[in-house]
């Protein structure tokens, strides 16, 4: 079980976020929606354990895992060593397995630059649920991808979390992204920045 | 011209300007011709003298080099990643930077002593600022996205640096490294000028106090020799090796 509670989060003197709560549990998908520059990339990167200087709590399973907006790959080491290095237990056999399911298995020797910027989001894909994670955080993961190659890529994110059932938080924009993956949608909204849930009340805490 | 063939025109008119120069000048105790050089190189040679003193150089230009690398990369690192850190050793750096060579190797044979540990303390100490200030350029430029990857993956303290911060660094650890090279065998030949009893500096100092062109030429020229050698062997195959991801 994933537990959030955000008190408040200050850049300087500048309040973000305000009280943001939810919880998520193990196979659900809650997407949080939310303009350019709302502090939804700072929600999650406090969720995730990346930031920790704000007030409030968060409890979270070890085995995470995380999709950038960009595929953050490690450019200088081979495509098969960006698993292996990342999950340290996983075996080059593995490794190779985990490839072949977002379809670069033959690529396992080449650099990431050596790719295109599909194959190279498939590889973060790949990477992100070769760990078996228990919790996937997902940051605008299908940002500036044509309508098809994000269909692609959608099709092949609800493969993996159906085989994997990690619990998983999608911060995005696109209602539809959304709307496709998400069992539960909030939106983070207002300055300082809280959650609130799809009905017509806007709550300030919005519980499961 | 491609390749070595610019260069290599570049080198033969510099021989040729040397030629000409020392054909004007006349006098070889001033300037000898550079076939003038071979025979005394080779007596050097053989007799055991160039490669003793070359040697001692070159273990010196080595202790410095592995020195201030490592705590210049450490230091470089620790104020690049850590602003509080920077502030309080920042104001010591621009001491260290602005503080002449010279005073340095001084201060140490006078604190010291005229030892090997003296000299190899004074070129160590006079290279470490600029390793710092180009490290700590790299680790400011560190990618976020790839600690915070680094991070969430709980990847240990040793696979963050061997596979995410070091190679995010090469760049900057070449430049150092080239830089570091180039500067610290040219103080060590002062360090030895001044005050060891071996080396190719105490060469040219004897040869100097001789009036010996000829002689300091030949420990000059067989230096250069050698560190390009290195330049050449070692730490262009490595910066190569380190950039081949970027080629591939």
């Amino acid at each position: 079980m994933i537990s959030v509670d955000i008190h408040s989060k200050h850049f300087g003197d500048s309040q973000v976020l305000g009280r943001v709560r939810f919880e998520l549990g193990q196979g659900e998908t809650l997407a949080v929606l939310g303009p350019s520059g709302v502090g939804k990339s700072t929600m999650l990167r406090i969720v995730a354990g990346i930031d920790r200087a704000f007030e409030g709590h968060v409890e979270r399973p070890g085995r995470m895992a995380i999709v950038f907006q960009e595929p953050t790959l490690l450019p200088w080491r081979s495509v098969l060593q960006n698993l292996t290095l990342v999950h340290r237990g996983l075996s080059d056999a593995e490794a190779s397995e985990a490839l072949g399911r977002v379809g670069i298995a033959d690529k396992a020797g080449l650099f990431p630059g050596q790719l295109s910027l599909g194959q190279q989001r498939r590889l973060s894909l790949a990477r992100a649920f070769a760990g078996k994670p228990e919790f996937l955080v997902m940051d605008e993961p299908f940002v500036s991808l044509d309508v098809e190659m994000a269909d692609g890529m959608m099709r092949l994110t609800e493969a993996l979390i159906a085989e994997v059932r990690p619990a998983v938080l999608l911060v995005t924009h696109a209602r539809e992204e959304a709307e496709r993956l998400a069992g539960r949608i909030l939106h983070l909204e207002g300055s300082p920045a809280v959650l609130h849930s799809e009905g017509k009340d806007h709550l300030r805490c919005v519980k499961p | 011209m491609k390749g070595v063939g610019t260069p290599a025109l570049s080198l033969l008119g510099l021989a040729g300007l040397w030629i000409v120069a020392a054909a004007l000048t006349a006098d070889p105790t001033v300037l000898p011709q550079p076939w003038a050089l071979i025979g005394p190189f080779w007596r050097e040679l053989t007799s055991g003298e160039l490669p003793y003193h070359l040697g001692h150089t070159l273990l010196r230009v080595a202790w410095a080099f592995l020195l201030a690398m490592s705590i210049g990369c450490v230091l470089g690192l620790m104020m690049g990643r850590s602003e509080r850190v920077n502030q309080w050793l920042d104001p010591w750096l621009v001491v260290f930077l602005n503080l002449p060579a010279l005073v340095l190797i001084v201060l140490c044979y006078l604190w010291i002593g005229l030892t090997e540990a003296a000299a190899i303390a004074a070129v160590t100490l006079n290279k470490i600022p600029n390793v710092t200030t180009v490290i700590r350029e790299g680790a400011r430029a560190l990618s976020p996205d790839l600690d915070a990857l680094a991070g969430v993956y709980r990847m240990s303290f040793m696979d963050r640096l061997r596979h995410v911060v070091l190679p995010q660094l090469a760049p900057f650890m070449a430049a150092a490294a080239r830089s570091g090279i180039a500067v610290i065998w040219k103080i060590v030949l002062v360090v030895e000028f001044l005050g060891r009893s071996s080396g190719v500096g105490f060469q040219i100092h004897l040869y100097f106090q001789l009036f010996d062109v000829a002689m300091v030429l030949v420990y000059a020229f067989s230096f250069i020799a050698v560190m390009l050698s290195v330049e050449w062997a070692v730490l262009q195959p490595w910066e190569r090796r380190t950039r081949r991801w970027r080629t591939a």
